[in-house]
């Protein structure tokens, strides 16, 4: 049963995915991108928790873990380069 | 084994000098003097044995695919070399104490020295030829280090880089030669090429050989035409002169032909080459040596004609010929390096070598300029000196050959020619410097040097007169056995006496004295004819030469490569194309017969982010940030399909280097210009394109080929040993600090060196910095946003914490030292883009570089751990301890070696990041600032 629900739930995040894709391609501003960027490191998030549902082991789960933490990084980065150019002041 | 502690006594012999250089010139050489003491002490402790003929040897194993062993051997010749080597290294270390003055960097110096005579005594005490060959390409980068050793100066630094390229360029020939050789007889033993005479002379490369190695000789000992570095090489400190340039490099050319002597001798090419070059190489040496005014000059011509001498007796191919150049290299060591020592001595306290200002110094410096005397009088061959022994077997020698045939008599003429020169400039070094009238205006007063200081000239001196006096008594058993060494088998009769009787050498002896006095007095007719040639400056000769081929080669390099990028990948694919589509056609079909994966949405969906991102970056390639921005969906893309396909560790790997790298380039991107002009014409943009389209369905086509067939990989090797011989259930972490840890020890350090390199780079870096974004408005006011920091800073210990974890599992499930370094560099990063450079600097006490070598330093000591225990480099150790309350856990030296890599690569990510992110803020000039302290 949780199987199904995984296949089912991982088919609404590739879909969602596709839309982010769209969010970022189309624009306009730059903001419209890194925030379609962030949606889909979230989004990446719950397709790898899914795949350790479906199989059944916690292998994966680090790799969540990781993305969770260290996405936020990468899209603070970006913003900071928009805010000020300069990352690090 | 007593045999492999000289060279290693001699090197840790210049590591003291460095470390003793605070002490004070006389503790720096005390102490490091010790070492080579110690050396020559074992040389001398085999005197029994290697007179007896016992050749003693040491071998230990190396690379033996390679037929590389570390193999050391005592015999006659080695034994008189490595004595010449380390006593008069030592009697030089002495003198150099009073010749260089306080401020001059002694240790430095000294380290040089007994680096150089590392590399002198590996060349002669080698037992295998390409080992022989690191000696001598060692002598040469050393002799450059001492030559250049007033680096201020910029005849030093000419002379230095034209005895670098001549004898660098000679090893290289050395090298070839030794190659074809160790291929003709199929080892690179020196005992069995010694015994592989018949072989190598009727191989077919013979000539070749010969040449080749005869080429490394001859530059090394400053043969004609190769002759010009050695005058030049005076720039040298006059103790660097003194030990390179009359007792020991110069010498390794003439040890190599007498080591080779026994397989390469006695052809009729060898005759050729080595006699001819031998004799142009002595009267060239001995006529333009008269016309020097400057001591060293004089003496470096000198020591080229007597080099010449000694390389004729060798090419002359007898025996008793040997047995002569054996003796002359002893005797020509002895009196050459007073001489220079001498003429050191009358440069440092009259404070000029121009022998048109010394005149008279007799009364200044009487004792100093009888043993100068005593020296000349050796080198011009006077009876009662060692010079005149030699040079008597010399004469007999020239007389008793007759390979030239009919114009044999030539050589004994010539020879006499020869020898009259030399007595004509000895007796300028004796009357022009110590009598004939008053000095010039020298910059200081001429006076008796200190003490000690002619201590080793009195030494030598006294040598060249005991030699010359009671020959077979003092160097009898050397000389034996040394003839034997380089005759390899029987010696021929010879007996070492004053008296001969009166015979053809002798009058040859007598025309040469008179001869030479003759010319010399006579001299001005000889300067004023000489006066006629231009004067050729070598050195101007050698820059032109040098900068042509430089020219040459950027011609050529220009040619090839434009610096366009476009066009060397273009290149690159195009080649790949056509070495890939032939085979490709060749495939039948493109799929292979293993079934397809199912297709499902969520692949789909990730395949299409995939292909449309990476279509886009190309599309907006001129938008940087854009393109930075699509990278990093691919780099995520490609994340969530290696953790979908079984390959989690990778997975982590990829996401965190995804993190730094958007870190990176957005560092980079703030002094770039944000978008790029489009430069391609329509042609080149089809070209690119059709060869892009191409490439890329040649990589599709055979990645899907690839996939669709079975493979046996290696991978099952490492399934089934990683848990029984690495102690991991991890096999991608046991791979990487097990299996093939020596790869991994490799990459943490080029990443190190890569890492110290880019600091280097941007270290005093100023760079133009944008007020404003690319669309022109204003950058934000607030620097730190109150949130951002909060948040951040929140990060920092649940990172840190993360990474622990990641790095303490490693070994048995996803993880390890390279992501575990990667987060935990992330984190902090993350607190440098939050409160920026200032708040943080005092706040976070690391130094990415202690942090980096000492990773490095860890990772090394785990590895050399092994040698304790007899086992390989990086060979892992594992066991399981019970630990109370916590259970059993297992212990892996492994670990060690993982936290290695692990504080390295946080050491150079951060090195990079935080130096990159610097350059904006005040800590930029930190390095400067630091070095001042």
């Amino acid at each position: 049963m949780l199987s199904y629900a995984a296949i089912f739930v991982s088919t609404l995040i590739g879909f969602s995915l596709l839309l982010n894709l769209w969010r970022f391609i189309k624009g306009p501003h730059m903001l419209d991108r890194i925030i379609a960027l962030d949606t889909m490191y979230i989004n990446a998030i719950a397709l790898i928790i899914l795949l350790g549902i479906f199989l059944e082991t916690t292998l994966y789960y680090e790799g969540a873990l990781l993305i969770a933490m260290l996405g936020f990084v990468s899209t603070s980065a970006v913003c900071k380069f928009i805010l000020r150019g300069d990352i690090i002041e | 084994m007593a045999l492999f502690w000289v060279p290693l006594l001699t090197c840790s012999g210049s590591l003291a000098a460095l470390f003793t250089q605070r002490l004070g010139r006389s503790a720096c050489v005390a102490i490091s003097a010790l070492f080579p003491a110690m050396a020559l002490a074992i040389i001398l402790m085999h005197t029994k044995q290697v007179f007896d003929l016992e050749q003693i040897r040491f071998t230990a194993s190396w690379i033996p695919a390679l037929g590389l062993d570390l193999s050391f051997r005592l015999d006659g010749l080695s034994f008189l070399f490595a004595i010449l080597i380390l006593a008069i290294g030592l009697l030089v270390m002495l003198y150099a104490r009073y010749y260089l003055s306080a401020h001059e960097a002694a240790g430095r110096f000294y380290a040089y020295l007994l680096l150089f005579m590392t590399a002198m005594v590996g060349i002669v005490l080698s037992n295998n030829v390409l080992q022989m060959w690191f000696f001598w390409e060692l002598t040469s980068l050393t002799s450059f280090l001492l030559i250049s050793f007033w680096n201020h100066r910029s005849d030093a630094r000419k002379g230095a880089r034209m005895a670098l390229a001549i004898t660098g360029a000679g090893g290289l020939a050395l090298l070839a030669g030794l190659l074809l050789m160790g291929q003709v007889v199929g080892s690179y033993d020196l005992d069995v090429i010694l015994n592989s005479r018949e072989l190598i002379q009727s191989s077919e490369s013979y000539l070749i050989m010969l040449i080749l190695v005869l080429i490394g000789a001859f530059t090394k000992s400053a043969q004609f035409p190769f002759f010009f570095w050695l005058p030049h090489a005076m720039a040298a400190p006059t103790p660097v002169s003194a030990y390179l340039h009359s007792a020991t490099m110069v010498k390794a050319g003439i040890f190599l032909m007498a080591r080779m002597f026994p397989v390469l001798a006695g052809t009729e090419a060898w005759f050729l080459l080595v006699s001819v070059t031998g004799l142009l190489t002595l009267l060239i040496g001995a006529y333009v040596a008269l016309f020097k005014h400057d001591l060293k000059g004089l003496l470096a011509y000198s020591t080229v004609s007597h080099l010449g001498l000694i390389t004729l007796l060798l090419g002359l191919g007898t025996d008793l010929a040997a047995v002569a150049a054996v003796f002359h290299i002893i005797n020509h060591a002895t009196f050459k390096a007073s001489l220079f020592m001498a003429a050191g001595i009358i440069d440092h306290e009259s404070g000029s070598r121009d022998m048109r200002k010394l005149n008279g110094l007799f009364k200044y410096m009487p004792i100093t300029a009888t043993l100068a005397m005593v020296a000349s009088a050796a080198m011009a061959g006077v009876p009662l000196l060692n010079g005149f022994l030699s040079k008597e077997m010399f004469f007999t020698e020239t007389l008793q050959q007759s390979t030239l045939g009919s114009i044999s008599w030539m050589i004994p003429v010539f020879a006499t020619i020869g020898a009259a020169f030399s007595v004509a400039y000895s007796l300028r070094f004796i009357h022009d410097v110590f009598f004939n009238g008053t000095p010039g205006d020298l910059p200081k007063t001429p006076h008796e040097p200190p003490r000690y200081m002619r201590v080793p000239v009195e030494v030598l001196v006294a040598l060249c007169l005991i030699v010359g006096i009671f020959p077979e008594a003092t160097v009898g058993k050397l000389l034996a056995s040394a003839s034997i060494a380089v005759l390899g088998g029987d010696l021929p009769y010879y007996h070492l006496h004053i008296w001969h009787g009166f015979n053809l050498p002798l009058v040859m002896s007598i025309l040469a004295m008179a001869g030479g006095a003759a010319i010399y007095f006579n001299r001005h007719v000889l300067f004023r004819i000489q006066a006629n040639f231009a004067e050729k400056n070598e050195s101007v000769i050698f820059d032109n030469a040098v900068k042509k081929l430089r020219d040459a080669s950027r011609w050529l390099m220009d040619g090839i490569d434009t610096g366009a990028t476009q066009r060397s990948v273009f290149w690159l694919l195009f080649l790949a194309l056509a070495f890939t589509l032939p085979p490709l056609m060749g495939l039948n079909s493109t799929a292979g017969l293993r079934p397809q994966l199912p297709l499902d949405p969520v692949m789909i969906a990730g395949a299409t982010l995939l292909c449309v991102c990476s279509v886009a970056t190309v599309i907006w390639h001129n938008n940087r940030l854009l393109s930075l921005l699509l990278l990093s969906v691919v780099g995520l893309i490609v994340s969530i399909s290696f953790a979908l396909f079984s390959a989690p560790d990778l997975a982590l790997t990829q996401l965190s280097v995804e993190v730094v790298t958007i870190i990176l380039l957005l560092l980079a991107l703030y002094f770039l210009p944000q978008y790029v002009r489009n430069h391609s014409s329509p042609g080149l943009i089809v070209r690119d394109l059709s060869v892009s389209v191409l490439i890329g369905g040649v990589v599709g086509t055979l990645t899907y080929a690839m996939m669709t067939r079975p493979l046996d990989s290696i991978a099952e090797f490492y399934t089934a040993n990683a848990k029984l011989l690495g102690g991991g259930t991890n096999i991608v972490n046991v791979i990487l600090v097990d299996f093939r840890g020596f790869d991994t020890f490799g990459e943490i350090t080029v990443l190190a060196i890569a890492a110290i390199g880019i600091y280097k780079l941007i270290a005093r870096m100023r760079l133009f910095q944008p007020s404003a974004n690319i669309e022109g408005i204003p950058w934000a006011k607030d620097k730190h946003p109150f949130m951002f920091e909060i948040i951040s800073q929140a990060l920092l210990p649940l990172a840190l914490m993360v990474s622990c974890y990641i790095f303490l599992r490693g070994h048995n499930l996803p993880g390890g030292g390279f992501i575990a370094g990667l987060i935990t560099s992330v984190a902090i990063i993350q607190q440098y883009i939050a409160h920026g450079n200032d708040w943080l600097v005092p706040r976070i006490k690391l130094n990415y570089l202690t942090l980096l070598s000492s990773g490095l330093l860890i990772a090394f000591i785990t590895g050399v751990g092994g040698f304790i225990w007899q086992q390989p480099f990086l060979k892992s150790w594992h066991d399981y301890v019970d630990i109370p309350f916590i259970g059993e856990i297992e212990l892996a030296s492994a670990m060690g070696f993982d936290l290695g890599v692990y504080l390295t690569v946080i050491g150079s990510s951060m090195m990079i990041l935080a130096n990159l992110g610097g350059l904006t803020t005040a800590d930029r000039l930190r390095p400067q600032n630091r070095e001042a302290k």
